[in-house]
C-alpha cells in the first residue's frame, strides 16, 4: 500500500516537471476508417561477409554493434538423417554428450566454467545439421571461444556419462506417455515416412537404440563428420573480421579436413487415400488432432507460393483454420498448419486440440478447411502476402536470431541477396500461384487423420463422419511399452 | 496469453563493453497526457520495427471470489473489436500492414503488444486506443461467449490435459488465505467462467480500462516528437476514469505446514515445495532469485548436481523464485526417477535446504549465478519488444521505466551471506505447503501427507 502511495506521489511529481510539453485542444481524430500506410520500410541488413579460415572453414560474419554479445555457430553436416541403420538416436545422443566434458574438462568443469562466463554453449542434432552454439557477452567471447572449440573439436564422451544420459532418455520416453501431444505428433511422422527413413521416427531414438548405444559408435559419429570441409561458422555480434580472424584461427585453423561420404536416403511414399488412425487417452479433456501428408522440400520453385498459401490456411492468428475452430466455433484456444521444409520433402500438417465433445465437429470443419483452400480471394491473398512481407524485419533483431537466419543460407545455399529479396518474391507471388500450390500440396483426399483422446467419447461421432478406414492403437503400440529404469 | 502459440520475449541501448562495470543507459522519453496516460518512448533505429506495449494495471488480483478468470477472459474481449473496428478486424488490419499482436494477463497486470513495421505504427495506435475509448460501443453478449468457450479450451489445453497441470492451481489455492487476491489462479475456475456475465465485462471495463491506470511503451523505429503526437493524438481524447485504489488484501502468511497429495495421469510421482517471499523489487527478491540459481541453475547448481548427476533419483529439478507486487513464491520442484519415492526425494532437498541455512555458498557459486543473470539480462535487450515491455514492467513496480541499471546492481550486490540469509528467513520448514503429485493409486510414493486433493 505504501509503496504503491508513493509512487503516485512521484509520478505527479515528474508529470509537473515534464509539463513543458504543450497539449493543445484535443483535435478531432478521425476514426471512419485505419489510418494510411506510409510506404513500408525496407530492411537493411549489415554485409553478409564471407572469410575462410587457414584450413578452409568457411566462415560467415554478420557484424551487430548494438549490444556487446556474440552468437557462434558451427553448423556441421551431419544430423539425425545420418543416424546409421538400427542405430537411430545416434547424432541425437552424440550431441547431448558433446555437452558433457570436452578439452580438458569434464562434465561438471565444463558446465561450470562456461556457466560462470554467463556464457550458453550447446550441441543440438538437427534433421540434416548439428549446431554447436556459444552465445556470450563479449566481454567473455575469448574464454567462451576456448570453451566453444573445446566442445566442438574435443568432447571426451566419458562412459559414466552416457550411462547417465541413457537413464535420463529412458525416462523421457517413459513421460511421453503422459503428453498426448508427443503421442499425436510421434504417430503422424510414423504414418507419414514409416520407420526407415530419416522423418519417421523419433530423432532420440528408441528403448532398444537408446540401450544399445557405446562410447565408440559416439566417437566414431563425431570423427565421420567432425571436419573443417563438413562445417560452416557463423558469426553474428559486436565484433569486426579484422578482430575475429586470429582468434578463430588460433581456435579452429589447425582442425585436420577429411573424406565425407555424402548420404543417401529412400524418399518416402506420398500418402495415397485418407486415412484416421485413433488413440486412446482415457479422460483426456481434449483430444489432439494432426492431419496431413507429405510436403515439399524446401529448394522448391514453390516455396513462396506455399509459405503464402498456408499463411492464409493456417499459419497466422487470422487463418482460415483458426479463425473456424478458435473464433467462429470456439472448438479451441488454437489450430494452424505448417509445411516442415527440410532437404527432403518434409510434412504439411494441420492442428488443433479441440475439446473432447466437439472432436468430430471439428474434423468436419479441418475437411471443410482443407477443401476450400483452393478458392482464395484477392483480399485475403494481399493481407497473407503483407503479413509475411512485411514482418519480416522484425526476425533481425537479435543475435540469436540472425545467426539462424544466416544458417539457411548456409543449408539450403541460398543467395546473399536471399534476405533483401525475400519481400519482393513474397509480394510477388499471385493467386494463380497461390491455388495451383493448394491444389498440388492439400489433398483432403490423401491424407491421414490422427485423433488422440478419450475413445470411449470420441470414436463413435468420427465413425459417423464415414471419412475413411479407421485403424486403433494403444499409446504403447505409438511409443513402445514403457521403459522400466534399471534394467540395462 | 491471447494466442495460443507463445509469442517470443525481447536500439540505441547504450553499452560500454570496454568498461569493466558495464553501465547500461536506454533513453526514454515520459510524458504523461491530462487524462492520466503515461507514454514512455525510445528510439531504437537498428531495425525498421516498432514495439507498441500497453500495460493496464489490473490482473487478476483485482478479481472477486466468484468471478475469477475474469481479467484474463476479458484481455480476450479486447480483441473482438471496438466502435470503430469491426469483429475480427482488429487481427486483419493489422497484419496486414506486417505486424503481429498478443497479449498476457498475470496477478498484477494485463498486457497487449503488437509489433509491427515503422510505417504502420499509426494503425497500432489507433487500434489500441479504439479498444481504449470505445469497446463497449461494440460489445455484445454473443462475442463474451464466443471467447468464454476460446477461454476454456485455453484451461483445457494448458492445465487438465496437460501432465502435472493441476499443480500451481492448488499451490496458489493452498498458499494464501481464502480471499487473498492470489488464492486464485489467473485462468480462472471453469464455473466462474461460466458465471461471467455481459454486465461483468461493462464494469471491468469502466472501472479498469481507463488512461489513468495504463501505461504505453513504444520502442523502436520511431522519430520521438511525431511519436509523442501520434499518442497524443489517438489517446488524449479518451476521458480519465475514477481513480485507482490501492489494492488492500489480507495479509498472505502460512500458519503452519500444509502437506498434500494428488492423483494425476503420469508416470512419474512430482514434489513442489512452496514458500512465500518477498514482493517483486522488495526485500530480498532479487537474492531470491540468486539463491534459486545456486540451487537448482545448471549442472554445478547443489540440488542438481545432487539428485539429478551424483545420485540420479531425479529426472530433473528447478527452483524458482515467481516474483509479484503483493509478494512472491519461492518454489522448488522435482520429479522423481522411477523407483524413487518423493519420501527419499524431500529428504534430500531439505538437506540442501539445512546446508544452504546453515553454511554460505562459495563465491564462486554466487558469482556463476550473478554472471548467469547478467548476460541474459543483457540478451532481453537485444528485442524492441522486450525494451518496450521491460519499461512498462519498471514502471509498474518503481515509477522508474529506465531501472535496468538499478536492477542490475540488485543482482551484482548479492553476496553469500545474503544467500544464507535469505534462506533462513524465508525457507522455513513449518510454513511451506509441500504437494506431492503420484500417479493413480501410487500414494505410497508420495512425501508424508494430510490432506488429499483431487484434479477438478
Amino acid at each position: 500500500m505504501k509503496r504503491i502511495r508513493s509512487t503516485v506521489a512521484l509520478v505527479c511529481l515528474v508529470y509537473l516537471v515534464c509539463s513543458y510539453w504543450s497539449f493543445g485542444v484535443a483535435q478531432t481524430v478521425d476514426r471512419s476508417k485505419p489510418p494510411e500506410l506510409g510506404p513500408p520500410p525496407s530492411l537493411t541488413l549489415p554485409a553478409i561477409q564471407h572469410l575462410k579460415l587457414s584450413n578452409g572453414l568457411k566462415v560467415v560474419l554478420m557484424e551487430k554493434h548494438q549490444v556487446p554479445l556474440v552468437q557462434v555457430n558451427l553448423l556441421v553436416n551431419a544430423g539425425t538423417a545420418m543416424d546409421p541403420a538400427g542405430q537411430r538416436g545416434l547424432a541425437s545422443m552424440t550431441a547431448a554428450m558433446m555437452q558433457e566434458g570436452a578439452g580438458s574438462r569434464d562434465a561438471l568443469a565444463f558446465a561450470d566454467a562456461a556457466d560462470f562466463l554467463g556464457a550458453n554453449i550447446s550441441v543440438n542434432a538437427g534433421m540434416h545439421t548439428t549446431t554447436v552454439s556459444l552465445f556470450t557477452p563479449l566481454s567473455k567471447l575469448d574464454s567462451a571461444l576456448a570453451l566453444f572449440a573445446d566442445a566442438a573439436l574435443r568432447p571426451k564422451f566419458p562412459a559414466e556419462e552416457l550411462e547417465r544420459n541413457r537413464a535420463e532418455r529412458l525416462t523421457t520416453l517413459l513421460q511421453w506417455h503422459d503428453e498426448p501431444r508427443v503421442v499425436g505428433s510421434t504417430l503422424f511422422n510414423d504414418v507419414l515416412f514409416g520407420k526407415n527413413h530419416p522423418y519417421g521416427p523419433p530423432t532420440m531414438g528408441d528403448e532398444k537404440t537408446i540401450r544399445g548405444f557405446n562410447v565408440a559408435e559416439l566417437k566414431k559419429f563425431h570423427s565421420t563428420y567432425f571436419h573443417p570441409n563438413n562445417a560452416t561458422l557463423i558469426v553474428v555480434g559486436d565484433v569486426t573480421a579484422k578482430a575475429l580472424l586470429p582468434k578463430l584461427n588460433a581456435l579452429f585453423g589447425k582442425w585436420k579436413t577429411g573424406k565425407v561420404a555424402s548420404s543417401t536416403w529412400p524418399s518416402a511414399r506420398q500418402v495415397e487415400s485418407r486415412k484416421i488412425y485413433l488413440v486412446d487417452k482415457p479422460g483426456a479433456a481434449q483430444s489432439v488432432i494432426r492431419i496431413g501428408r507429405i510436403g515439399v522440400a524446401r529448394t522448391t520453385e514453390d516455396y513462396y507460393p506455399i509459405v503464402v498459401m498456408n499463411t492464409i490456411l493456417g499459419g497466422s492468428f487470422t487463418s482460415r483454420l483458426n479463425n473456424n475452430l478458435r473464433e467462429e466455433h470456439g472448438y479451441s484456444y488454437g489450430a494452424g498448419s505448417r509445411f516442415s521444409f527440410l532437404p527432403m520433402p518434409g510434412s504439411f500438417i494441420a492442428s488443433s486440440d479441440v475439446q473432447t465433445d466437439v472432436t468430430d465437429k471439428a474434423l468436419t470443419e479441418f475437411m471443410k478447411e482443407l477443401t476450400n483452400i483452393s478458392t482464395i480471394t484477392e483480399d485475403e491473398l494481399t493481407r497473407a502476402k503483407n503479413y509475411v512481407a512485411l514482418s519480416y524485419p522484425s526476425d533481425f533483431q537479435s543475435v540469436g536470431d540472425i545467426a539462424g537466419r544466416l544458417a539457411d543460407l548456409v543449408i539450403y545455399n541460398l543467395p546473399d541477396n536471399y534476405f533483401n529479396n525475400y519481400t519482393k518474391n513474397i509480394l510477388a507471388v499471385t493467386k494463380d500461384d497461390v491455388v495451383r500450390v493448394a491444389k498440388k500440396y492439400v489433398d483432403p483426399e490423401k491424407i491421414a487423420i490422427v485423433v488422440v483422446g478419450d475413445m470411449s467419447k470420441v470414436e463413435e461421432g468420427i465413425r459417423a463422419l464415414r471419412l475413411g478406414p479407421i485403424e486403433k492403437l494403444t499409446i504403447e503400440e505409438v511409443l513402445g511399452s514403457k521403459p522400466v529404469l534399471g534394467k540395462m | 496469453m491471447k494466442r495460443f502459440l507463445l509469442a517470443a520475449l525481447l536500439c540505441s541501448a547504450v553499452l560500454s563493453a570496454a568498461a569493466q562495470d558495464v553501465r547500461i543507459r536506454v533513453p526514454y522519453t515520459r510524458v504523461v497526457l491530462p487524462n492520466g496516460l503515461n507514454v514512455i518512448l525510445h528510439q531504437d533505429r537498428s531495425t525498421p520495427t516498432v514495439a507498441v506495449n500497453i500495460y493496464y494495471l489490473v490482473g487478476s488480483g483485482r478479481e472477486k471470489p466468484g468471478r475469477t478468470g475474469f481479467a484474463h477472459l476479458f484481455e480476450h474481449i479486447m480483441f473482438e473489436g471496438s466502435k470503430n473496428v469491426p469483429e475480427g478486424m482488429f487481427d486483419r488490419w493489422l497484419e496486414a500492414a506486417g505486424g503481429n499482436n498478443n497479449g498476457s494477463t498475470n496477478t498484477d497486470r494485463t498486457n497487449y503488444y503488437e509489433t509491427v513495421p515503422s510505417n504502420a505504427l499509426d494503425l497500432a495506435l489507433f487500434l489500441e486506443s479504439d479498444r481504449m475509448g470505445f469497446l463497449l460501443d461494440a460489445m455484445s453478449p454473443a462475442k463474451v461467449d464466443g471467447q468464454r468457450d476460446v477461454v476454456k479450451n485455453e484451461r483445457r489445453q494448458s492445465y487438465e490435459n496437460r501432465p502435472y497441470g493441476m499443480a500451481y492451481l492448488t499451490l496458489f489455492e493452498q498458499l494464501y488465505p481464502k480471499g487473498h487476491p492470489y488464492s486464485w489462479p489467473t485462468i480462472g475456475s471453469m464455473a466462474d467462467l461460466t458465471a461471467a456475465s455481459y454486465d461483468d465485462v461493462v464494469n471491468f471495463f469502466k472501472d479498469w480500462y481507463v488512461p489513468n491506470n495504463a501505461v504505453l511503451a513504444i520502442a523502436g523505429d520511431i522519430d520521438i516528437e511525431q511519436t509523442k503526437k501520434a499518442a497524443e493524438k489517438w489517446f488524449g481524447e479518451i476521458p480519465r476514469g475514477r481513480n485507482i485504489p490501492p489494492i488492500d488484501p489480507v495479509a498472505a502468511y502460512l500458519e503452519s505446514e500444509k502437506r498434500l497429495v494428488m492423483e494425476d495421469n503420469v508416470q512419474l510421482p512430482r514434489l513442489y515445495m512452496t514458500w512465500h517471499a518477498p514482493g517483486v523489487f522488495t526485500g530480498m527478491d532479487a537474492t531470491n532469485d540468486i539463491m534459486a540459481s545456486v540451487l537448482a541453475g545448471g549442472k554445478n547448481s547443489r540440488l542438481y548436481k545432487r539428485l539429478v548427476y551424483d545420485l540420479q533419483v531425479a529426472q530433473d529439478v528447478s527452483a524458482y523464485n515467481y516474483s509479484m507486487r503483493l509478494g512472491s513464491i519461492f518454489i522448488i520442484e522435482v520429479t522423481a526417477r522411477s523407483g524413487h519415492t518423493l519420501q527419499e526425494i524431500e529428504k534430500l532437498v531439505q538437506e540442501e535446504i539445512d546446508r544452504i541455512k546453515r553454511e554460505n555458498p562459495t563465491e564462486r557459486e554466487v558469482q556463476r549465478a550473478v554472471n548467469q543473470y547478467e548476460a541474459s539480462f543483457l540478451a532481453r535487450l537485444e528485442s524492441v519488444e522486450n525494451k518496450a515491455d521491460q519499461f512498462n514492467n519498471y514502471f509498474q513496480f518503481t515509477g522508474n521505466p529506465d531501472f535496468f541499471n538499478e536492477d542490475l546492481f540488485r543482482y551484482k550486490a548479492v553476496d553469500a551471506d545474503d544467500i544464507t540469509a535469505a534462506a533462513k528467513t524465508f525457507l522455513h520448514n513449518d510454513k511451506r505447503v509441500v504437494l506431492s503429485i503420484v500417479p493413480k493409486g501410487k500414494k505410497d510414493l508420495a512425501a508424508t501427507y494430510t490432506q488429499e486433493v483431487t484434479k477438478q
